[in-house]
């Protein structure tokens, strides 16, 4: 397998040969007249899971934050560049973003469970796009579930409040309702930073299980994480990208001194 | 003295200090209860409820005024709470720019401190005086003028507590603005706005001025929201003043039945909010 993807980079690392799903063109992005993102490269491939790595403040949750358009609910934030999704530029003014989210799924640093039962958290996500009947809708709910692996703990209390969950279960409970509206790619932005050890282990599992059916960009403060969930890293350092590729390379013989010495802990 | 004794002691006059302050509120507070409750108990009986207001020396009860008071308040709350619930939705939710924000957000604030007797001639020149007399109508109209800013304020404040990662993960399934609103941010603050809600219902209850200029009083039992309307506070007013005794006892007992209703209504508000608010 990993001999498929070792060719050469035209940036720092190598080039990934499988099919790119979400490409990056010259990305800059402001926060107001701070420029936090500067002239960003980076294809990232289908059906693999992408890290980004770096230091607080990098822009490595910024980037992750363009791929969804998510950064438009706030004024005085703005990306120029082009994201290319399957070729089609989302940061166009035509993209509806809602269309855009129902395709790019995402899940956030501390849980956010809705003030409503297990079942209605999932369904919530579900009825925007589709209408499906109580059993449909019953069938995609343990779906989903199951595909987070959360049903064995919950199928007897999908009545409950998705708030009566401990917060491992609650971030499960956001992942398998970002599953449930069927996404192609799942945006995870530190997802386990606040949970316990047990608990991330249980998450970065699921990582490696759902890669078969989506394309995941995840970011994180952890470098023994990014190492063993991800296939390729982006390691980004003040609102640039230093280097990216296959992540066995970029934490055995990086290419450039700055990676080497984030990732063997001499600053960061 | 060294610094650790120095702190000590530092601590133990601003304790006693704070204690002198909330004993000092407390007694005025259980002052005017038990003073209430003295004169106001006697008062009490089935007749009240039953029996409409007497004229002087003879029996009666509150039965008129208790319910004018229970309907105004009822419609005034039902008509404020809508447009207070969305006024605080538009200000929490759409108002981070712009002027039209800032320039409600702060008019309402001076209606939420101004004094109601403002708010009673208002409605006594602006309906009162149209219409030609007074009426139950104008009345709840006053009383609901209350309850909007009330309602304001606290829906504004209740859904700014409601973190913006919530507010992130339901836009990020895609979900439209409105609908992240009313499925997701307005039921996290459901407790709190249902809790002002409470607080305002309890507000007008005991209101007075407003309801002077507009319902005025009725010593009939009526049920036509055209014509004044009896209502508690100002048959209280008009008692309370009179020498009649068996008006001052009416006024009395009254009194009395406001103040037990406005503090159930504030500990129903604890409670709810208490057993509801979900942990962030």
């Amino acid at each position: 397998m990993s001999a498929v993807l070792q060719t050469a980079l035209p940036q720092t690392g190598s080039k990934p040969t499988t099919r790119t799903k979400i490409k990056v063109n010259d990305l800059n992005f402001y926060y107001g007249s701070f420029h936090a993102l500067k002239h960003v490269n980076l294809e990232i491939p289908e059906g693999k899971v992408t890290a980004f790595i770096g230091p607080s403040g990098c822009g490595k949750s910024t980037l992750l934050r363009t791929f969804n358009r998510i950064y438009t609910l706030y004024p005085h934030q703005g990306a120029r560049g082009e994201i290319l999704i399957d070729g089609e530029n989302v940061l166009s003014p035509k993209q509806d973003v809602n269309r855009l989210r129902a395709k790019v799924g995402m899940v956030f640093q501390k849980p956010t469970p809705f003030p409503m039962s297990i079942f209605d958290n999932i369904a919530f996500g579900v009825n925007l796009y589709e209408s499906l009947s109580g059993r449909a809708m019953e069938e995609r709910v343990e779906w989903a579930l199951r595909k987070a692996a959360l049903w064995e703990e919950v199928r007897d209390k999908l009545r409950q409040s998705g708030m009566s969950l401990s917060g491992g279960q609650q971030q499960r409970l956001c992942i398998a309702r970002g599953i449930a509206v069927k996404p192609e790619i799942l945006l995870l932005d530190e997802p386990a930073s606040a949970l316990d050890p047990i608990s991330t282990a249980r998450i970065e599992e699921l990582v490696q299980e759902l890669k078969n059916d989506y394309t995941i960009v995840i970011v994180t403060h952890n470098m023994q994480q990014a190492a063993r969930v991800s296939d390729f890293t982006a390691y980004m350092y003040l609102g640039e990208l230093m280097e990216f590729g296959v992540t066995d390379e970029i934490f055995i013989k990086p290419k450039r001194k700055e990676t080497e010495d984030y990732i063997t802990g001499r600053f960061g | 003295m060294d610094l650790y004794t120095r702190r000590l002691l530092v601590n133990r006059i601003n304790l006693i200090l704070s204690l002198l302050a909330m004993a000092f509120g407390l007694f005025w507070l259980g002052w005017i209860l038990v003073v209430l409750f003295g004169h106001g108990f006697a008062g009490l009986s089935m007749a009240l409820f039953t029996q409409t207001t007497p004229p002087p020396g003879s029996i009666g009860g509150l039965a008129n005024a208790i319910f004018g008071s229970l309907l105004m308040a009822t419609i005034g709350t039902l008509i404020g709470t809508p447009v207070g619930i969305m006024a605080g939705i538009h200000l929490a939710e759409y108002g981070n720019h712009g002027w039209l924000a800032p320039a409600t957000r702060f008019v309402s604030d001076i209606l939420l401190s101004a004094p109601s007797i403002v708010i009673g001639l208002f409605i006594y020149s602006a309906l009162v005086l149209q219409m030609g007399h007074f009426s139950g109508w104008a009345g709840t109209l006053a009383l609901s003028l209350i309850v909007i800013p009330v309602v304001t304020r606290t829906t504004e404040n209740m859904l700014r507590l409601v973190p913006d990662t919530l507010r992130e993960a339901a836009a990020a399934l895609g979900a439209p603005h409105w609908k992240v609103i009313t499925m997701v941010t307005v039921r996290a603050a459901k407790a709190g706005i249902i809790t002002g809600i409470l607080l305002a219902v309890a507000r007008i209850s005991g209101e007075t001025a407003p309801l002077l200029f507009t319902s005025l009083n009725n010593q009939f039992w009526s049920m036509d929201m055209n014509a004044p309307m009896a209502n508690l506070p100002v048959v209280i007013f008009q008692f309370a003043m009179s020498p009649y005794e068996n008006w001052q006892q009416l006024a009395w007992a009254g009194a009395l039945l406001i103040t037990l209703s406005v503090l159930l209504l504030n500990i129903l508000a604890r409670v709810f909010f208490r057993n509801t608010t979900p942990l962030h």
